[in-house]
């Protein structure tokens, strides 16, 4: 996949077909300095691309680098290099002119406590130059109507989240940034900012979604960008970066157990490698799950099972970022594996 | 426009607004109560009721005197040692009837054209209090509550934002000062006439009233704008108010205490509410008692005048600093 920057979209393969980035970023920095602690880098050289129409996952540790990606692409953060483009215009220059079609929520919610979320959202109707009808909508959407009046700080951490949401969706963006959106949700609050989401995005709004709940993502989210130690290390389709980190292993089982190592066997003559367990074979280096039936039936084994060992984000994100947990050891939120860069 | 209509509703909505008004508005009814009662209109009653008592205090008084007279004349005839003790001629022990003058015997009545320009510093006083306090809460707790990064994700231009809230603020201010200043008129004017004068308001006494009174709007302005713009550098209603305090406390007392151990001449001069009152008086003159020679005979200290002019100055370099530090790091600084 090739991306070309500044002209704002996305050439898919070789084919005609162009998809508008609504977010492209390039090579991002961003280094913090202190007087007090040695300068600490971010961002370092960070890259992602973001299509049109998408529910996007923004996958990566905590310290990784993902808020700072955030507030650097909504201004409140200046980069120390790169380049940002959002719907067409650099940022943070031109910023102020799209501003309004972006919403966003960046880390944990946070509001004025003694206001009610009904004067909250006026507020930022007002200060934004969005209808006042707009407020009750939104309340409706998220599901605080009837505590709308309440103040803020009466609220749980869940009911501040929706809030947040809420304020984001205010402005009826084109793309909407969500950080950690589904924090504090108790079960049923998840699955109803899922549908949302998905709701949002069929209804041609751009969704980044920035969360830690990785099987949310790989159910709600199109492509994904996985950030680690300020780098990207994986970009694309869910399916496209979960079939990259697949081994491709086939499981085998036979009628009868006691066929096993001969059909080990008979698949390392072709060149498979296998590994045998107790009840079933774990096979790798086959050009296709038809050969493993085709060798096998050739030599009278026959088999009872022919799953292809799959994985899921949870294991592609441990893998990629280095953060997977090691018995007897204490991973410092900033510790994570040295990882190579891969392209998109 | 919208902007500022929304900062409008946010700093009328805060409860801490609301109550530093409360507050402020308890304490000048509080003086002006106490105003009222504390003074009393002077009539020919009144007149002949201190005259009464001017005469039975002076009764009271040369009845005890005529004792001590008498034992003055004794000392005096007797020749002893105590006749030192007295004064040459006994009848000087009697007091003079001029030294009970009756006006010293009718009570306080409130003069306007005198007492009002007075109470404009106490009004003045009472608002930058409110105003700073109001200022510093207004930035600080937007930037401690998260309130300032949600709102520039809606308005990105940072200086813009900052700008219409201190904008916002200060129309605040004047419009609360202004109403409140005209109700401190009418009811201290509503006090000269029932318990005092409000005679002698030429238009030239109310013209002096009057820049008085934008002084004193003036030391408002720069008090709001001062607690708002330390508040916004240090992001927290905290530092603003620590920072007055640490003025107040170093600033003041220790600098007064350091200057004067020092030997400093003028250490007054170097003190803010010294300024604060030249500001509003127009001029104070302070004097240098070290420079008396007391065994030389008559004292002249050496005198310096701050003007308002002066003190002026120094408040609007202040107030430029602090101003300008407050749009740069607002300019420059990472929101995380």
């Amino acid at each position: 996949m090739h991306t070309a920057y500044g002209l704002g979209h996305q050439r898919l393969d070789a084919g005609e077909a162009w998809l508008a980035a609504v977010l492209e970023i390039q090579a991002l920095r961003k280094t913090y300095r202190s007087l007090r602690r040695a300068p600490r880098q971010a961002l370092d050289g960070f890259d992602m691309v973001v299509e049109a129409g998408q529910v996007h996952g923004f996958l990566g540790p905590n310290g990784s680098g993902k808020t700072t990606t955030l507030r650097t692409l909504l201004g409140l953060i200046r980069p120390n290099g790169g380049r940002m483009r959002v719907l067409d215009h650099d940022v943070p220059a031109e910023l102020p002119d799209i501003v309004g079609q972006i919403g966003a929520i960046v880390e944990s919610p946070q509001f004025f406590p003694h206001f009610s979320a009904r004067d909250t959202l006026s507020l930022l109707a007002d200060a934004g130059d969005v209808a006042q009808r707009r407020v009750p909508e939104v309340l409706e959407l998220v599901g605080l109507r009837d505590r709308a009046k309440e103040r803020v700080k009466t609220y749980s951490l869940g009911m501040k989240q929706r809030l947040a949401v809420a304020s984001a969706l205010l402005k009826e963006p084109t793309l909407l940034i969500l950080d950690e959106p589904a924090n504090g949700l108790d079960p049923g609050g998840i699955r109803e900012m899922r549908d949302l989401m998905r709701g949002l995005a069929e209804s041609g709004m751009t969704v980044v979604l920035s969360s830690h709940i990785l099987g949310e993502v790989q159910q709600i989210c199109d492509s994904v960008t996985i950030i680690s130690n300020g780098r990207r290390v994986a970009a694309g389709p869910v399916a496209d970066v979960l079939a990259q980190h697949s081994s491709g292993a086939q499981r085998v089982r036979l009628e009868s157990a006691s066929d096993l190592p001969a059909a080990a066997e008979a698949l390392t003559s072709t060149g498979a490698q296998v590994t045998a367990y107790g009840d079933h074979l774990l096979v790798t280096g086959l050009d296709s799950p038809a050969a493993a039936t085709r060798i096998l039936a050739g030599r009278g084994f026959y088999l009872s099972e022919l799953t292809p060992v799959t994985v899921d984000l949870e294991s592609v994100f441990l893998e990629l970022t280095g953060t997977a947990p090691v018995p007897g050891q204490h991973r410092q939120v900033d510790e994570a594996a040295p990882i190579e860069e891969v392209p998109a | 426009m919208s902007l500022v209509r929304a900062e409008g509703r946010r700093l009328v909505k805060r409860r801490f607004t609301r109550y530093m008004v409360l507050i402020g508005l308890l304490v000048l009814a509080a003086v002006a109560v106490g105003m009222f009662f504390s003074h009393q209109k002077i009539g020919p009653a009144q007149y002949a009721a201190a005259e009464r008592a001017a005469e039975r205090d002076y009764q009271q008084q040369v009845q005890l005197s005529e004792g001590i007279r008498a034992e003055c004349e004794r000392a005096k005839a007797g020749d002893t040692p105590d006749k030192m003790h007295f004064p040459e001629d006994c009848s000087q022990l009697i007091p003079p009837r001029e030294a009970f003058p009756a006006a010293q015997y009718v009570p306080a009545t409130f003069n306007f054209k005198e007492m009002f320009p007075v109470t404009i510093l106490v009004l003045a006083g009472v608002l930058a209090m409110v105003a700073f306090v109001v200022g510093a809460s207004y930035v600080g707790a937007e930037w401690h509550t998260g309130g300032m990064m949600n709102l520039l994700l809606w308005r990105p231009r940072r200086l813009q934002v900052l700008l219409a809230k201190l904008g916002t603020l200060m129309a605040g201010l004047l419009a609360t000062t202004v109403v409140l200043a005209g109700a401190w008129l009418a009811a201290f004017w509503a006090i000269g006439t029932e318990r005092g004068t409000t005679a002698g308001m030429t238009p030239g006494v109310w013209w002096s009233l009057a820049l008085t009174g934008l002084r004193g709007l003036a030391v408002v302005l720069l008090a709001g704008l001062v607690g708002f713009a330390v508040a916004s550098i240090g992001r927290h209603t905290a530092f603003a108010l620590g920072g007055a305090i640490a003025v107040i406390v170093i600033g003041q007392i220790g600098l007064g205490i350091a200057l004067q151990l020092a030997r400093v001449r003028f250490p007054e001069a170097y003190l803010l509410p010294t300024h604060v009152y030249a500001w509003m008086t127009k001029k104070v003159t302070l004097q240098d008692w070290q420079s008396c020679q007391f065994t030389m005979g008559e004292c002249r200290p050496k005198t310096m005048d701050l003007t308002w002019q002066r003190s002026g100055v120094l408040f609007g370099v202040t107030a430029l600093v602090l101003f300008g530090a407050a749009l740069w790091t607002m300019r420059r600084r990472d929101i995380t």
